[in-house]
């Protein structure tokens, strides 16, 4: 099947570091602690570990598994990986979900990640020394609104650094820089979280202790966790922060071999996840903005669950208060989330690059400029419009991943068997997989992403009607294009596998 | 700091942070599988071998 059978991993170690940089995002560092003080403080690691225990870990064990059986039959993208657990055709199509999602995410998840590059940039260039807080919301505001040409630059750099890694292969682009980039994602995390921790009022400007942040970041408010909303927005946060329901994890395992572990690989991946997140995640942006700027400052910066205002707004201009240390702790934080970034749009592009080698036996390198020209054609509403970015967001990169994960359980467990599926998470397994999770994966799993479905079914119909800009109607009759043409890829590419087998 | 705080974030960043290290542990310690396995990285050794 195509030139992928010469792909593969390098090393295992490179696997589960580049599974994991798949995983381990922006949304770690900027996301996680906004979503933890809009929902209830510490109690919020309550229903996040719930939902990580009974949703998180049965999905990565059914989308590893799920990947490594595809990759038997020489599938790698989730249409035809989904074909192989069933032969009624429809299968194929709900699939398409796993192409469909990483492109649309990519387009404005490849913007965001170029925001990190160019910001690591100017704190290097020395742009941002002598600001105040003010003058960095200002530059801020400014470059998204597009007032200069670099948000343009940055991003067609991000554009070619990620089709150039692409088009070095699984061993050799990909794996190499999360053995790079994630090692010091974990070094800059923990040189920052303690530099945040130790903050001393008084000293350098500050007003409190980083302590003080971390305090109020962990402080439980047990009265959230009977709120549903709370349940929501843990479940969204684990689908997020592990890439699941996208069909980039399937695509990383579908180059696993049959005797090899998944299960094993799967938790280590997970949970090196959950060690950025939940221990460094929450210690770097909250303890520093609190320790600078006070509570109710970042209370309102905070609401609506997202750090990306605190992250790129206001840590620049309190990073001057570290005086040279400033410059390396600004290089070193937009260095992180770029690294985060990166190993993260990554593994968007593989499916994609997968399914052209796999189905119309296209080269490596043709297959990654693909990638990048549609990247660059779909990104263009989410560069020159907030409205089209937030159309992409919500459709692919929150309502598609529900949908998905959902069919993908449903597929494995009740379609296939979940006898069958048992079997194949163990198959090869280094780790014995409790057998709870036979029952969480057949019964509970399903159960609540439905839940999840349902309770979120009115905010979609009324996102689905509301009105909106040019940008936004545009993107979301792109977004629809986009899944009608990847379906219609699809349909060729079954017909030549069936005219290859008659 | 209020000790409730104090005791989830003893709780959840020790509980995290073991279970990373134990399985990040058991990845880098495990014996490999024999060849033919899922990695290139020890093929040419292999094939030198035999």
């Amino acid at each position: 099947m195509s030139s992928t059978s010469e792909a593969g991993w390098g090393s295992r170690i490179g696997l589960v570091l580049a599974m994991a940089g798949n995983s381990v995002g922006l949304g770690n560092f900027l996301r996680f602690p906004a979503q933890a003080i809009d929902n209830g403080g510490g109690a919020f690691i309550i229903p996040y570990l719930v939902c990580f225990l009974l949703m998180g870990i049965p999905l990565l064990f059914v989308e590893w598994s799920m990947g490594r059986f595809g990759g038997r039959y020489g599938y790698h993208s989730t249409p035809f990986i989904f074909q192989s657990f069933h032969k009624a055709p429809y299968w194929k199509y709900f699939g398409v979900f796993g192409i469909f999602t990483n492109l649309a995410v990519a387009t404005f998840y490849c913007y965001l990640e170029s925001w990190a590059l160019s910001w690591a940039y100017y704190s290097v260039t020395g742009e941002f020394t002598g600001m105040n807080q003010q003058e960095v919301k200002q530059f801020f505001t400014d470059y998204i609104a597009l007032g200069t040409n670099q948000p343009i630059i940055f991003w067609l750099i991000c554009l070619v650094i990620n089709t150039y890694i692409l088009s070095r292969g699984l061993s050799g682009g990909v794996e190499k820089v999360a053995k790079i980039g994630m090692p010091l994602l974990l070094l800059f995390g923990i040189i920052l979280a303690v530099s945040g921790i130790t903050i001393q009022a008084g000293n350098s400007g500050a007003i409190n202790d980083g302590i003080v942040g971390l305090n109020y970041l962990w402080t439980p408010d047990f009265s959230s966790i009977w709120n549903f909303d709370v349940w929501v927005a843990a479940a969204g946060q684990i689908f997020f922060t592990l890439s699941l329901g996208m069909g980039s994890i399937h695509c990383y395992a579908s180059y696993v071999k049959s005797k090899d572990d998944i299960a094993l690989n799967s938790m280590s991946a997970g949970w090196m996840n959950g060690f950025v997140e939940i221990v460094l995640g929450s210690a770097i942006i909250i303890p520093i903005a609190i320790g600078y700027l006070g509570i109710p400052m970042v209370e309102e910066m905070t609401s609506g669950g997202s750090g990306l205002g605190i992250g790129f707004a206001v840590l620049p201009s309190l990073f001057s208060n570290w005086g040279a240390f400033g410059i390396v702790a600004g290089v070193m934080w937009f260095g992180l989330l770029f690294f985060a970034g990166i190993t993260s749009s990554l593994a968007m592009g593989t499916p994609v690059m997968a399914f052209m080698e796999d189905h119309f036996s296209w080269k490596r390198v043709p297959a990654a400029l693909l990638f990048g020209v549609m990247i660059l054609l779909f990104g263009i509403p989410c560069v020159l419009s907030q409205d089209a970015f937030n159309e992409f967001d919500y459709w692919a990169g929150t309502v598609a991943l529900v949908i998905f994960a959902l069919i993908e359980i449903i597929l494995f467990a009740w379609v296939f068997g979940m006898d069958k599926g048992w079997k194949e998470i163990n198959l090869g397994a280094d780790i014995k997989v409790p057998m709870i999770f036979k029952f969480i994966i057949k019964y509970v799993s399903p159960l609540f992403l439905l839940i999840v479905f349902i309770g979120g079914a009115p905010a979609i119909w009324e996102n689905a009607t509301k009105d909106s800009s040019f940008y936004g109607i545009l993107a979301r009759i792109l977004l629809l294009f986009l899944f009608i043409f990847i379906s219609i890829f699809v349909y060729i590419a079954s017909k030549k596998i069936k005219s290859e087998k008659l | 700091m209020s000790t409730s705080a104090l005791i989830l974030i003893i709780i959840v960043w020790t509980l995290v942070t073991l279970i990373t290290g134990y399985f990040f542990y058991k990845i880098l310690t495990i014996k490999p599988n024999p060849e033919p396995d899922s990695y290139l990285d020890n093929d040419q050794e292999e094939h030198l071998k035999n």
